[in-house]
């Protein structure tokens, strides 16, 4: 029998992984991966919760949250496609044009 | 009576609802016709197009457009419609027994708060019967006779709008039931009159003369406000009736002291002074006869300038037991009466002439208020409201024969061209002077008569009011010989079109003639065989001052009976002798009038001539405007002066630029935080997250 | 037998993440990224819930990661052309707002405890069926309208000639 705050800090830990990618990373596609390790890192919360407590919402979630990655996969791939074709970079520190 | 209109006095809101109902209708055909008017003048050629088809079938140029046809019907026809109601209520009032003649119509609770409980409510009395027939009778016909005298108006429907809401703002002053109603038309009439006077505003003498009256007012109406609070605080109420019902008990109960009248009067008679163009705050009615005439006629000599007076005898009751107060307002009212005269006796402009004539007239009627005849007051506030409506009337019609010339210098034989004109207002004239037989000399008569024998009265006040009668009829008819009698002194190119005026202008002359002829034989003192009618109409609302006082005089004197209002009550054989000499006086300045205009034309110029310090002191009006300019204005205009440069410029507006610089820099500074790169907000939103979390968990 | 296999998956999934956000080369991360699904996966079904476990290993790492890949592949950037990385303090301090909020999560986790009834059948297929189609059946239905927005969006966004 596993300690449920076993489950948590793991899914805090992948979490965190996920956001230094998304705040430390130039790269574009990388900082998509790590969305998508963040919002991981959140279903392995919801899950666990979930059996837990003996109730499906916590997996009704992580389902809801699989499709909006899904998603949000599909369009920002291909905003990224868009932009590679515009600018020729991935570099998310050269698309700065909406700053001041 | 029978049927619907059984009892009038459901409908007395009809009164204020006809006017109303022209401001409204009025107001919508100036904003939608006039429109151009209003636009800067690139725009009128552009927009003038799109109103061909506004005008007749005929499309002719000078045909007058349907909209001004419309104006000129609604406005009068309002007017009028609001004058039957009028007359209809006060038949059915002079019906009813004399002691219950006040009908009160509420209409709705207008304002509730706390203590204050004001209703809009309309009283009708002898009182407000008086004024509401002389404001809607006066009123219509000056309508009618504006029709005319403002056909080549561009601004028509303009003109009735205000015209109409000044009539309206009228009626609310007279009819209200509270000193807060009263307020509320006492502004609005301010307001209309502002509006008119100013009416031709692209000239600038025009807007500033509008200014001036509008400032002058407004210390008055600050007088009347406090007046009005000073009232509230000690009745609770503002209602007339009310007041009236209190003043017994508050005398008994000692709050309402000699020293409290006295403060409560005083701040009405400002603000009297203010709209009734009284020493020291007469100065913006001659500057007023810049609005057109018919404006000067109805609200700068029959209806406006009266509201004080009427006010006055409104609050009569209160007056009567300041005797302060009232030794001010009888010494104001003779000594505006003279003063106002004396200004009457240089001017050139024919209307300035009866712009201090009726600042004069005015000093009578507070004159007579100020003895406590406020019959006599209200008596002659009704006669001069004809025979000065008539005056300014004519010497519209006058100006409107001389294509605008209003120098009298440049006038002289114009009863040829003009014989309805100047036979009205040679009678006019003679009302004036105090001939008798014609409404002034009956009205003015008893209040020579009261400021004489009267127990507030004195022989010093009858004999300044005497010279100013004689010198009231000295100028008016200097005007009369200089405008119609003599030599032609006008420019050969005017001469061409000098004409009689429209029948729409002349009627209402020749209606307010007879207005001035019989309007007095209402009022013919018992000492001539007359029944005083008048007097009797008007007795229920003034017996409750006379009673009032008597207490209070009683309380002073400890029961010696005060003969208040005995003095009229027997033939004094003095009164006719007092009569005699006025009529005496008012002859011998008719006489000089004679001479020096018509026997010896030469002969004025020579006297200003030999007199050239007192002539320029007397036709530069004593030179007060100068005065206040110098004494008053320059005061606040270098106040204002050193608060704009020191406290605006250096304090006020470097704290707003400081501010604005402020925040400038710091815009400055921060923009640089919006790098556009999304890993930066990124981790902004990361910082977010982190102390929202760290404040959920430790809080 | 279950802490054995937590320790493990979770040091699997944990690992792949680190090799996600560290790698400088997409396709190695991308690579690292199905190794961190699937450990999550395997945690899915230690804790019974199968349903999405098999959701995770068809969605996730089958069709979203070959996303990655594809775009990967298809705009296919040159190695001398990728971003250049260097420690920077910005970056430090990311590192640090991450860690805080770690060691917040944690913190708050700490106390959270389950009753005794450990196994169960809330994460079945049956389970989350029934509650989808039931419970949650609008949520479900504007599922499908999100994913069609993206479907359109996607392919409005990736044309050639806008």
């Amino acid at each position: 029998m596993m300690e449920p705050s076993a489950y948590l800090i793991l899914s805090g830990i992948l979490f965190a992984i996920g956001a230094v990618g998304v705040v430390a990373r130039k790269n574009a596609l990388i900082i998509l991966m790590s969305v998508e390790l963040m919002l991981n890192g959140v279903n392995v919360a919801f899950v666990a919760v979930g059996s837990y407590l003996g109730d499906p919402t916590g997996g009704i979630f992580a389902f809801m949250v699989m499709t909006v990655a899904a998603a949000e996969a599909a369009v920002g791939l291909s905003i990224l496609i868009a932009i590679y074709r515009l600018k020729e970079t991935i570099d998310i520190t050269e698309l700065s044009v909406l700053k001041w | 009576m029978v049927g619907p209109l059984s009892n009038i006095h459901e409908y007395l809101w009809l009164i204020l609802a006809f006017p109303l109902a022209g401001v409204v209708l009025n107001g919508i055909i100036a904003l939608v016709a006039e429109r151009p008017l209003l636009l800067p003048a690139d725009d009128h050629g552009h927009d003038d197009h799109g109103h061909g088809g506004h005008g007749d079938e005929h499309g002719a140029h000078h045909e007058t457009p349907g909209y001004r046809k419309l104006v000129a019907f609604i406005a009068p026809a309002m007017i009028f419609a609001a004058f039957v109601v009028a007359l209809l209520s006060v038949i059915q009032l002079a019906q009813m027994p004399a002691e219950s003649r006040t009908v009160v119509q509420t209409l709705f609770t207008w304002i509730q708060s706390g203590g204050l409980s004001v209703s809009v409510a309309l009283q009708l009395d002898p009182l407000s019967s008086v004024m509401i027939l002389v404001v809607t009778g006066v009123g219509f016909l000056i309508h009618v006779y504006s029709v005319g005298y403002m056909s080549h108006e561009p601004a028509f429907a303009r003109f009735f709008f205000y015209l109409n809401l000044f009539m309206f703002s009228m009626l609310t002053l007279v009819l209200g039931s509270s000193y807060l109603l009263m307020f509320v038309g006492w502004e609005g009439v301010g307001l209309c009159s502002y509006l008119l006077i100013g009416f031709w505003y692209e000239k600038d003498s025009a807007s500033t003369a509008g200014k001036k009256a509008f400032v002058v007012n407004r210390v008055g109406d600050f007088g009347f406000l406090l007046a009005m609070f000073l009232v509230f605080w000690n009745f609770g109420t503002l209602n007339y009736t009310d007041v009236m019902a209190r003043i017994p008990a508050l005398q008994h109960s000692g709050i309402l002291t000699a020293g409290l009248a006295t403060a409560i009067t005083l701040l009405m008679f400002v603000g009297a002074t203010g709209k009734s163009a009284q020493i020291p705050l007469y100065i913006w009615l001659p500057d007023a006869m810049e609005g057109p005439t018919p404006v000067s006629a109805l609200i700068h000599a029959a209806t406006m300038v009266t509201a004080g007076v009427y006010m006055v005898a409104r609050s009569n009751a209160l007056f009567m037991l300041a005797p302060f107060t009232m030794g001010t307002v009888a010494v104001i009212g003779a000594a505006t009466a003279i003063f106002a005269a004396s200004m009457g006796i240089c001017q050139k402009d024919i209307k300035r002439v009866l712009a201090y004539s009726t600042v004069s007239q005015l000093g009578y009627m507070f004159l007579a208020c100020g003895v406590g005849a406020f019959t006599a007051g209200v008596f002659h506030l009704m006669t001069h409201a004809f025979f000065k409506a008539l005056l300014f009337l004519g010497s519209g019609s006058v100006i409107h024969a001389m294509s605008g010339e209003q120098d009298m210098m440049k006038m002289g034989s114009l009863r040829k061209h003009t014989p309805i004109t100047f036979y009205t207002m040679f009678i006019g004239t003679l009302a004036i002077a105090g001939i008798p037989g014609l409404a002034g000399f009956f009205s003015k008569d008893e209040i020579l008569w009261k400021a004489y024998s009267s127990s507030h009265g004195s022989p010093v006040l009858w004999a300044v009011a005497a010279v100013a009668a004689g010198t009231t009829a000295f100028y008016m008819f200097r005007l009369i010989f200089l405008t119609f009698f003599g030599a032609s002194r006008i420019d050969k190119e005017v001469e061409k079109h000098v004409h009689e005026s429209p029948f729409s202008m002349t009627i209402p002359l020749m209606v307010l003639a007879v207005l001035s002829i019989c309007g007095g034989w209402i009022g013919v003192p018992a000492a001539l065989g007359g029944l005083n009618h008048f007097e009797k109409w008007l007795e229920p609302i003034f017996e409750g001052g006379h009673k009032a006082a008597a207490v209070a005089t009683e309380a002073l004197s400890h029961g010696a009976t005060a003969a208040v209002h005995g003095a009229a009550a027997h033939h004094d054989p003095m009164e006719f002798i007092l009569m005699g000499a006025s009529v005496a006086v008012a002859l011998f300045g008719i006489a000089i009038a004679y001479y020096l205009y018509m026997v010896r034309p030469e002969k004025p110029a020579k006297i200003a001539e030999a007199n050239p310090n007192l002539y320029r002191l007397v036709y530069n009006k004593y030179f007060v405007d100068e005065l206040y300019e110098w004494l008053i204005i320059r005061r606040i205009v270098n106040g204002s002066v050193w608060l704009w440069q020191m406290f605006d410029v250096q304090f006020i507006d470097a704290m707003v630029n400081g501010v604005a610089k402020t925040v400038r820099s710091a815009g400055d500074e921060t923009r640089k935080i919006q790098t556009g790169v999304v890993g930066n907000y990124a981790f902004s939103i990361l910082l977010g997250a982190v102390f929202i979390v760290g404040y959920l968990i430790w809080r | 037998m279950e802490p054995i296999l937590f320790t493990l998956f979770g040091a699997i999934a944990v690992g792949g993440a680190l090799l996600v956000v560290t790698r400088k080369n997409p396709m190695s991360a991308a690579i690292s990224l199905i190794l961190s699904l699937f450990a999550v996966a395997a945690l899915f079904v230690l804790r019974q819930a199968h349903f999405l476990a098999a959701i995770q290993v068809i969605v996730y790492a089958g069709a979203v990661v070959v996303l990655f890949i594809f775009v990967i592949m298809l705009i296919n950037v040159p190695e001398n052309r990728l971003p250049v990385e260097k420690l920077t303090v910005y970056r430090l301090l990311g590192v640090v707002a991450a860690g805080l909020l770690m060691i917040e999560g944690a913190v708050a986790s700490r106390n959270f405890s389950a009753p005794a009834a450990a196994v169960n059948e809330a994460g079945s297929v049956e389970a989350v069926g029934r509650a989808l189609f039931t419970d949650y059946l609008l949520a479900f239905e504007v599922t499908s309208v999100l994913l069609l927005a993206a479907v359109v969006g996607a392919t409005v966004l990736a044309k050639k000639k806008i």
